[in-house]
């Protein structure tokens, strides 16, 4: 295979991928605009689904919970998960290691059908024993703070198994007391990484369907259950118009923390680079 | 000196909150509720409470278990061939996750050092936005007149996936095994791509020379050098993609059809449609058992990666 037959290929390859990656929100985008009620007949442009979404009483209420939950979800996450992460990376021997490190990483992969049966069985016995807690939004955060923890902790010690330890070393010989290298040294180094484990498990708590199907309770019906359960009948305008709104919201989101992101680091890397020039 | 002793002693006093906090956490969410699970499935059904499995009798310790359910399981038919269907779409999915996957990944490392980052963003980027949307947009393509549907009865494959019994009719795409290992291909491929991704791109080039020099052709080069090379990422990818394709639930529901048997929603009616949940909970035990050894090298090798960048 010749060079230039091997990069057409590859152009070929990359371009394919992509256009199955995005084809299916592209689809999604545009008949959000659909006139007709009728799935996949084109009969002209309007926005009147997203002016009906105005009304929508039950999808509105749902996407306030599921706000809720998510929020409440990324910033525990975020703890738990970095404490974790450190209990992994600072310590590399204690009691129980392995196990440890097995559960942290097993909900990555475990069937959420099993997470959310297992939670549940269990919120139930604890709540026929001491009447505590009623099915709702907070069994719904718990639920999906254990898989949320999971994913914090992988991006979290991702970031600190890089992070150099003589910087840590250096402050304390520069006099700084242990709590101030945590709050001075490392958690700027590894801030970077919280804010994507903060918006990794904000958008993974408000896009989940099967913990909170088993964990909620009535009257606590997130957005998504509203969802799955529209779809579920079959296609339906509405949920093209909120499908619009969350993939715009979410990639704007992303795109501009990002970018925020590399900004920050670059000019962390001018300030390294900056500091050895002048010493 | 003596500030770094202080540190280190700080370290170990925290030591017990940092690693127990967390550590508390999961045993009380995870493990503890799988164990109740593990009970459930063998406890007797008392209206809506289960009879304790260890019962103090005058004074005897006596355990009851009833394993009618795990009998029922073994022996019926259906859960047989659900459980074997189950682990026949997840090992399709992995291996067309792969098959599109790998080659992806590579020419993505190959790719211009300053568009890499820009292709893994876009890589990213679905798996960002809503997973259960995105296999819903999937019910609108391939349903009668979508756009892919449209695209592959013009090319005549529905030909194809007819004579291999994918689809139900000529032309009709949705609620067979086909729209569903599509949906699962498409929900997952980001899972493969990444950790892929991330072996290669860390690949050193410079043993590609030295087999080019040594009279390999890039073929061969590929085959003997970057192939076993990835093997780490093969293996994360692909479990990442096996394990929770076999528990799947959203997509079989939304894009499979009667023909499609999936585990996840067996488990989901026995509990939700059925009420039954010592049922529910034997149908969960024992997909635990199938998928243990994959979740096991999973581990092994997410340990390894741990300690490899040390």
């Amino acid at each position: 295979m010749s060079a230039r037959a091997g990069t057409i290929v590859s152009r070929a390859w990359l371009a394919g991928g992509y256009l199955f990656l995005y084809l299916p929100i592209a689809a999604l985008i545009i008949y959000s605009f659909n006139d007709s009620p009728i799935p996949n007949v084109w009969s002209g442009f309007t926005l009147k689904w997203y002016a009906a979404l105005a009304n929508d009483r039950e999808m509105i209420s749902g996407l306030s919970l599921s706000l809720q939950i998510a929020f409440a979800t990324a910033c525990g996450s975020v703890v738990l998960g970095t404490l974790a992460a450190f209990a992994l990376v600072k310590y590399r021997r204690f009691t129980g290691r392995t196990l440890f490190s097995g559960m942290v990483n097993a909900p990555l992969v475990m069937p959420e059908v099993i997470i959310g049966l297992s939670l549940l069985l269990m919120l139930v016995s604890v709540q026929r024993a001491i009447g505590f807690p009623e099915r709702g939004m907070l069994t719904i955060w718990l639920g999906h703070l254990l898989l949320g923890m999971a994913y914090a902790t992988v991006v979290v010690q991702a970031r600190l198994q890089d992070l150099n330890p003589q910087l840590e070393e250096a402050a304390m010989d520069l006099g700084a007391r242990p709590w101030q290298v945590f709050t001075l040294v490392t958690l700027p180094m590894i801030a970077q990484a919280l804010m994507s484990a903060w918006l990794l498990t904000f958008t993974l708590s408000l896009d989940d369907v099967v913990l909170s199907a088993f964990l909620s309770g009535p009257g606590s019906t997130t957005m998504p259950l509203v969802i799955f359960s529209r779809a579920r009948l079959g296609l339906n305008p509405s949920v093209n118009a909120v499908a619009t709104l969350i993939v715009l919201l979410v990639s704007v989101g992303v795109v501009i923390a990002s970018l925020a992101i590399a900004r920050a680091e670059r000019r962390r890397q001018q300030d390294i680079a900056a500091a050895a020039r002048g010493a | 000196m003596q500030r770094l002793t202080h540190f280190w002693n700080w370290l170990r006093r925290g030591r017990t909150g940092v690693i127990g906090l967390p550590y508390l956490w999961v045993l009380a969410f995870f493990l503890f509720p799988f164990l109740i699970v593990l009970k459930i499935s063998v406890s007797e059904a008392e209206g809506v409470l289960f009879k304790d499995v260890l019962t103090l009798k005058e004074g005897l310790l006596q355990l009851s278990l009833k394993l009618s359910n795990y009998v029922f399981i073994t022996q019926d038919d259906l859960y047989f061939k659900t459980y074997l269907s189950s682990i026949k779409y997840a090992a399709v999915t992995t291996v067309l996750c792969l098959a599109i996957g790998y080659p992806f990944a590579y020419f993505m490392a190959r790719a211009k050092a300053t568009i890499q980052p820009a292709l893994l963003m876009l890589v990213m980027l679905p798996f960002w936005t809503s997973f259960l949307l995105r296999v819903y947009a999937w019910k609108g393509l391939l349903t009668e007149k979508g756009w892919v549907a449209e695209a592959l009865s013009a090319v005549g494959i529905d030909h194809l996936l007819f004579a291999m019994n994918a689809i139900p009719a000529l032309g009709k795409y949705m609620n067979s095994p086909f729209s569903l290992v599509v949906g699962m291909v498409y929900t997952y491929l980001p899972f493969m791509i990444l950790p892929l991704y991330g072996n290669l791109a860390k690949m050193d080039l410079r043993l590609l020379e030295a087999a080019s020099d040594l009279g390999a052709t890039p073929w061969v080069a590929f085959w003997k050098v970057t192939v076993p090379l990835s093997k780490a990422g093969i293996i994360a990818g692909s479990m990442l993609v096996f394990i929770p394709c076999i528990g799947e639930f959203v997509i079989p529901e939304l894009l499979g059809g009667p023909q499609t048997l999936m585990i996840g929603r067996v488990l989901w009616d026995e509990f939700f449609s059925n009420n039954d949940w010592p049922m529910a909970s034997t149908v969960a035990v024992v997909m635990v058992l199938l998928i243990l050894v994959p979740l096991a090298v999973f581990n092994r090798y997410q340990a390894q990666a741990q300690e490899a960048t040390r």
